[in-house]
């Protein structure tokens, strides 16, 4: 009986929720009782994203100088088991550079949201290397590269077309994932980052296996991950070529005595190109690669509005806004509410974000037309080369072709020479 | 020092430039950015939060990376009305105000019920059991104060501070917000 009385009093108290006053006020105790404590573990300390950034920029540093002033395989070895340790099993994966690179592109859009201070860093840091010595970050620091590079056992070569073609994936993915950290509707790179799960032993299932299957593949194909998925690499690719200083493989010149010929797991070395050739048919592509630019793009731009915007219903402002449509529509409390506020500022966010869509699916759409169409002109256009050259927006820098150069073997035994002499 | 000074080539002095202006361009952001906060941590904003009213299931308990989820039931005993009739801790309806498991919302047994004095009882929660389903959260937000809440905790055993927080994209009430690595809690201080 008592409790359908106390029942009873919690349903005649419910209006009083309106005041903004508890409906069981707090007692006052006649015993010596306290109120225990709302202990919460405190976050990790403050100076620990400091640490991060400033391990980061010392990371760096000593990448480029072991690959560049000591040459050393051994170096950026014990950098890569250090860099898996410290960025990938210490501090779980996050932020990492590729990923915050969808925190710069949500602070762009969304005024209200700072940008870390770390994401800043990680995002910035590298590239600022890679304008300097390439990219080292690629070599030794990044904790996705650092587990793929350990696992390499025996690198086959890609037939040159699928290169071509994989190469095209990591441009569309980039665009995929700012286009959406920029939407605000999810951080695509981290979602589907492969090795995150295993930094964190913890993880969805399929993307447990996505990262075990591009370890498996990695053991054969040097880095699958880096060369055919990673967004951030696509921005490397760009730095990295204005590098002042350049991994070369050849300590000072080439006798272009063809060792190093297979020494790239990563196919970032190109042999010289034959002399001559077919100059008019050459002159005849890039023409036609020049003239099917803008048509990819334009076709490109109506496409990505056609794929893009039917996203929107899955967007998270549009669920709820749904959500509380139907709700609104099964109490009938929209028609009483409707007089006094005219449209739910919800609705209105929803339909502004559905613009949205519609011009990011154009935006993404023309960045689709401009890589495909960027990428048949660069295979238009004719290069010379005259010795085997490493390319500086494809190289990781990972020193493995330094041994294979007998410039280099000469030049270490002539050190150890001076060194025990 | 040779007076020889080597030219300068088209190709290296645009390098330099641009090499130039990417230092700057990076200086100048994080000049900019060292206002903003060191670091950023997800949190249950518990004003936002629904408790997933009409899921089969509380997202918070089942879309965290981590099994069993970071989330976990917070109490403010301070806006706490110590009922003996808790709606939280009991299930609507209980066949005796009792601990047994069959009148508890926690499908974990993670709260604890002490007698203090008549008629009032405290409730403390054990957050290793605790899985972060919310249904005492529910019962306590829809019948009683709403001293029970939802928050993520953020130490090494629990939230692994993802850039991306599987929650928050799975939150149907978008509740999930991001905060101060100084602050990272929102603790409720009175009723609503």
């Amino acid at each position: 009986m008592r409790r359908h009385l106390r029942l009873l009093l919690i349903f005649c108290l419910l209006p009083l929720a309106a005041w903004g006053v508890e409906r069981f006020p707090p007692p006052e105790f006649s015993t010596d009782y306290r109120l225990p404590e709302l202990l919460l573990p405190g976050f990790r300390p403050e100076w620990l994203p400091f640490l991060d950034v400033a391990v980061l920029a010392a990371a760096l540093a000593l990448a480029a100088w072991v690959v560049l002033k000591k040459r050393s395989r051994v170096g950026v070895f014990a950098l890569t088991l250090f860099s898996i340790l410290y960025f990938g099993f210490f501090r779980r994966g996050c932020v990492c550079s590729v990923g915050s690179l969808q925190n710069v592109a949500y602070s762009l859009t969304h005024a209200d949201y700072a940008l870390p201070l770390a994401a800043a860093a990680f995002f910035l840091l590298p590239l600022a290397f890679a304008l300097f010595a390439g990219r080292v970050f690629c070599a030794a620091v990044c904790p996705l590269g650092a587990a793929q590079d350990v696992v390499l056992f025996k690198p086959i070569k890609l037939p040159p077309w699928l290169e071509h073609v994989l190469g095209l994936l990591p441009y569309l993915y980039l665009g995929a994932g700012v286009l959406f950290a920029a939407l605000g509707t999810h951080f695509l790179i981290c979602e589907y980052d492969p090795f995150v799960a295993l930094f964190r032993l913890s993880g969805p299932v399929h993307m447990l296996l996505f990262g075990g299957v591009l370890l498996a593949v990695g053991m054969f194909v040097g880095r699958p991950y880096c060369r055919f998925l990673c967004p951030y690499g696509v921005l490397l690719r760009w730095t990295a070529p204005l590098a002042r200083w350049r991994v070369r493989i050849t300590p000072t010149t080439c006798v272009n005595c063809r060792l190093c010929e297979d020494a790239c797991p990563y196919g970032a070395l190109h042999p010289p190109t034959p002399v001559g050739g077919a100059r008019r048919e050459g002159r005849g592509r890039l023409v036609l690669a020049l003239v099917a630019l803008p048509v990819l793009m334009a076709l490109g731009a109506w496409g990505g509005y056609k794929a893009i915007t039917p996203l929107y219903f899955t967007d998270p402002i549009a669920v709820q806004a749904r959500a509380i449509e139907t709700q609104e529509a099964d109490t009938g409390a929209s028609t009483a509410s409707t007089a006094e506020k005219p449209v739910d500022p919800l609705y209105m966010q929803a339909l502004k974000q559905r613009r949205h869509y519609e011009l990011g699916g154009v935006l993404f759409g023309l960045w689709v037309g401009l890589v495909l169409g960027g990428k048949l002109i660069a295979l238009s256009v004719r290069r010379r080369r005259s010795e085997y050259e490493t390319d500086a927006a494809a190289c990781l820098a990972c020193a493995r072709c330094f041994g294979s150069c007998p410039v280099e073997h000469d030049r270490l035994a002539r050190q150890t020479e001076v060194e025990t002499s | 020092m040779t007076d020889e000074k080597q030219p300068v080539s088209r190709r290296e002095f645009l390098g330099m430039g641009l090499r130039g202006a990417g230092v700057l361009v990076a200086g100048g952001a994080l000049g900019v950015l060292a206002h903003a906060h060191a670091t950023t941590v997800w949190q249950i904003d518990p004003e936002k939060c629904t408790q997933c009213a009409g899921l089969p299931e509380a997202r918070c308990a089942t879309a965290c990376v981590k099994t069993p989820s970071a989330v976990k039931c917070v109490h403010a005993h301070a806006i706490c009305g110590y009922c003996k009739l808790c709606t939280g801790f009991f299930l609507p309806q209980p066949n005796d105000l009792n601990t047994g498991a069959e009148n508890q919302q926690c499908p974990t047994g993670a709260i604890k019920r002490t007698y203090i004095e008549d008629p009032y009882y405290e409730y403390v929660i054990d957050r290793n059991l605790c899985i972060g389903c919310a249904k005492c959260v529910k019962g306590c937000t829809d019948f009683g104060n709403g001293s029970l809440f939802l928050q993520i905790i953020h130490d090494r055993d629990h939230c692994t501070e993802c850039n991306a927080c599987a929650i928050a994209v799975a939150c149907p009430a978008q509740a999930i917000v991001r905060v101060p690595g100084t602050a990272p809690y929102l603790i409720k201080t009175s009723f609503k």
